[in-house]
């Protein structure tokens, strides 16, 4: 069982007096086996802290730990412990190497585990997980220009997923997708909790999506935590203005939207 | 990649490269064969002859042939070219790329090197090289091949530095790869087609340089000769028989020429080829009616196409039939590649010359858009038109003023006095809740959100006297706040001019709730339009499929999300390749 636990996480960008604060004192808890929407604006530090936790940036202060092991720092341990919390980043454009056959991106995630494959394992490994995301594992020798948008951002989420994650780390998904192809990456995930019973962050600007997926829910602005809590109670009857401001902005189907106070 | 390659074989310029390598490659291994005895056999009889049909570049002082000279020493020209491009391009990539994997302060110090070698001319370095090797062959191609370094150095670090920034290096990380594996599985590959590009280029350069060292004395000492030296050796008699000098200055420049075409060619494969212009239409369609005055835009049969990278035509919308009345608020909808935007852009009278458009008729406020528009139409559209798009960074110009920008409308079409302008840009202003106007037309783009970026845009519209607004996905680059300011801005623009908006979007939710009116396209038709307030009556299973699988705040999360059954779809794929 394990659990990412963010303590007075404080990130800043830049030297001196132009640094800026990224992420101001975060605590968070992403609990064992379940989902953990973490919803904020651009620029509320909520991706950032999610960097923070694979290690693509560093903290000033405070600590990420998995299961009570410190999973930042430059040690081997700390390393080796990181590679148990993987990302699936927003653009499934940009985070597959266009030169590289898909089949062999999913293979890198292999990596992370440490063990030695003979190809044939390799092989098999990568056509079992292609196929647990819904892609025809025949087109494993395929370039990512080959493939749509959903298939593309579904072989990323096949290549964090063969790395054997504790915890995925999903940022902002679904928001570079179509809508219709939105639904079936959220219901991959979905499908994904059920059967792997996964632990995910799943960081996104969207409400509605965050409501669907998550468990519990975690409201950021400017670099800190406004309101968190279980899903349903927070946004029922959030306690934050912020967190009003954020439901009322979204648009609601048939409805006209209320303009009034903007 | 091989059709491409064939492709890019068969245009004039592939053809002359194809024909240009050949024969420098032939000569290059032949040559000597062929001419190794002309270019040595002396005739005392014949020395510093002129040029005449027996001896087409005449003879030099020995009485040998320059014409078989020059192809005989094609073979020593190319080679110290080739050799000396190879070390360039080795050495540039190892530094490079070992300096783009090195960890932060190693990697700036390595940058830093590189630089500072830049900084020196590279003939300078040749000819302090050539002092270290002495002046021969070997020692010239030693000192082009290192000062070449510095410049493929600096390529290849930019370029592996911008590799090295994208998600898939981030991932490679976040799996564990060691910085020498990525460097080899990620960012070499993703170099090569601009690096190849560069190596061309550079060779022609670098027989350049050789011709100039070999000319100074430098480099290829006798009895060997290039052309470097060969062009020495004719520039003494240049007077008297010009064709000795000029002979391999041929050569020089046919072969650098045709490096340089090489890499041109390369690039124009990289970038997808040169695209075929699509014509216009040969005669404009008969109109079936007049267009209704009472219209803002009316669009009948509406197909354009463009110039797939094959250069055959793909058409994106098929037939599309529009009208939005006065002051009316419509909002197209429909995913990526469902013709939404370039049907806006061909209202707008935006689509460049690769759009092939046809149609029965588009027109805004009976001026048809399909033929070239006079200028007192064009004052008109100017004025009355008004066009919002998605990215808030690049639709203000950063250099100049937001006042500026937004007095242009006024001042180029309406021909309003500067004072009158700028009391109307304020009020504008005031009028998308822009806090402190005075202030921000003195400023610069950069100083705004994107949001307010999105509300000058609004703005600038206004300064005319709009009758129609399009907005092309104002609100997909902004959040959910972010997103009511704008819209609050769009709604109070049409109350307080009564023009029309034509918002496109891919958010259901949100054109039902702006709009009156909702269509909803895919696949560049129209598949259905509704009235804004009744979309539980949509009859089309698309339109009912686009509105269940969106979640909202009601969705029962214990249940899968219905899903459109063409998710998988082929046809959105071949959108993506377009």
């Amino acid at each position: 069982m394990s659990a990412l636990e963010f303590r007075g996480v404080r990130v800043t960008y830049g030297h001196g007096r132009s640094a800026q604060l990224a992420v101001d004192g975060v605590d968070l808890t992403v609990r064992s086996g379940t989902t953990h929407g973490l919803v904020g604006e651009s620029g509320s530090g909520k991706s950032t802290l999610a960097r923070v936790a694979v290690g693509l940036a560093a903290a000033r202060s405070g600590t990420v730990t998995l299961d009570g092991a410190d999973i930042t720092g430059r040690s081997a341990a700390a390393r080796a412990a990181r590679r148990r919390v993987q990302m699936v980043f927003q653009d499934p454009l940009a985070a597959l190497d266009p030169r590289m056959p898909v089949g062999l991106s999913v293979a890198e995630g292999l990596l992370a585990t440490g063990q030695r494959l003979s190809r044939t394992d390799r092989e098999a490994r990568v056509h079992a997980l292609l196929d647990r995301v819904h892609v025809d594992p025949r087109r494993a020798g395929e370039l990512p220009a080959t493939f749509s948008g959903g298939q593309r951002q579904r072989i990323t989420i096949a290549r964090a997923l063969a790395a054997d994650p504790a915890v995925l780390i999903a940022d902002e998904i679904t928001s570079a997708l179509d809508v219709s192809v939105q639904g079936v990456v959220l219901n991959l995930l979905r499908e994904l909790r059920q059967d792997l019973s996964l632990t995910m962050l799943f960081i996104s600007h969207n409400l509605a999506v965050v409501r669907y997926v998550s468990d519990e829910v975690t409201v950021m602005r400017a670099g800190r935590v406004v309101e968190h809590g279980p899903t349903e109670d927070v946004l029922a009857a959030p306690d934050d203005d912020y967190t009003q401001e954020l439901l009322r902005s979204v648009p609601i189907m048939g409805q006209p939207l209320d303009l009034e106070d903007a | 990649m091989i059709p491409t390659l064939r492709r890019t074989l068969r245009t004039p310029q592939g053809i002359a490269v194809g024909i240009g390598l050949l024969v420098v490659a032939l000569v290059a291994v032949f040559g000597e064969l062929v001419f190794g005895d002309a270019a040595t056999v002396r005739t005392i009889g014949e020395r510093q002859a002129p040029a005449s049909l027996a001896h087409p570049f005449g003879t030099d002082d020995l009485g040998r042939d320059l014409l078989a000279r020059v192809l005989v020493a094609t073979r020593l020209s190319v080679l110290l070219t080739l050799g000396a491009t190879a070390m360039s391009v080795a050495g540039g990539v190892l530094l490079g790329v070992v300096a783009a994997v090195l960890p932060r302060t190693p990697r700036r110090l390595v940058a830093a090197f590189i630089d500072m070698l830049l900084s020196f001319p590279w003939l300078l370095l040749a000819l302090f090289f050539s002092v270290i090797w002495g002046a021969t062959a070997t020692g010239a191609m030693l000192a082009v091949g290192f000062a070449g370094v510095p410049v493929f150095a600096r390529l290849v670090n930019t370029l592996a530095a911008s590799v090295a920034s994208a998600d898939y290096v981030h991932a490679a990380r976040m799996v564990g790869s060691s910085p020498l594996r990525t460097a080899a599985r990620h960012v070499l590959p993703n170099i090569v087609p601009p690096l190849v590009v560069n190596t061309a280029t550079h060779a022609s350069v670098t027989l350049l340089s050789f011709a100039a060292l070999s000319f100074l004395g430098l480099g290829v000492q006798a009895p060997e000769y290039d052309w470097g030296r060969l062009l020495n050796e004719g520039s003494q008699r240049i007077y008297l028989a010009p064709m000795a000098a000029i002979g391999p200055g041929i050569a020089i420049v046919l072969t650098g020429v045709v490096f340089a075409l090489l890499g041109e060619l390369l690039s124009e494969r990289r970038s997808g080829g040169r695209a075929g212009r699509a014509q216009r239409p040969a005669a404009a369609p008969p109109r079936q009616d007049p267009p209704s005055l009472d219209a803002v835009v009316d669009v009948a049969a509406l197909r354009i196409a463009f110039r797939g990278p094959g250069g055959e035509l793909v058409e994106r919308v098929h037939g599309v039939d529009l009208h939005v009345g006065e002051g009316e608020v419509v909002g197209i909808v429909g995913e990526s590649g469902s013709g939404k935007s370039v049907t806006a852009m061909a209202i707008a009278g935006l689509l460049g010359p690769d759009a092939l458009v046809t149609s029965e008729r588009v027109a805004f406020r009976g001026i048809d858009m399909t033929r070239a528009v006079g200028a007192a139409d064009r004052r008109t559209l100017g004025l009355e038109q008004a066009m919002i798009f998605q990215d808030p960074q690049s639709s203000l110009n950063p250099a100049l003023s937001v006042g500026l920008q937004l007095r242009e409308v006024s001042e180029t079409h309406a021909r309003t006095p500067r004072r009158v302008a700028a009391r109307r840009a304020v009020e504008m202003l005031r009028l998308v809740r822009i806090p402190e106007p005075e202030r921000r037309l003195r400023g610069l783009p950069h100083e705004l959100s994107g949001g307010m970026r999105q509300r000058v845009m609004i703005a600038m519209g206004l300064m005319g006297r709009p009758r129609l607004i399009v907005a092309d996905e104002p609100t997909t680059a902004l959040d959910v706040t972010v997103q009511r300011q704008v819209l609050r801005a769009l709604r109070d623009a049409q109350r307080s001019t009564g023009a029309a908006i034509l918002l496109i979007s891919h958010d259901i939710a949100l054109v039902s709730g702006f709009c009156d009116r909702v269509v909803v396209m895919r696949h560049g038709v129209v598949v259905e339009e509704l009235d804004a307030r009744r979309l539980h009556e949509a009859r089309h299973p698309y339109t009912r499929g686009l509105i269940a699988c969106v979640p909202d705040l009601t969705t029962d999360r214990s249940r899968p999300l219905p899903v459109l059954d063409t998710a998988d779809e082929p046809a959105l794929l071949e959108e993506t390749r377009a």
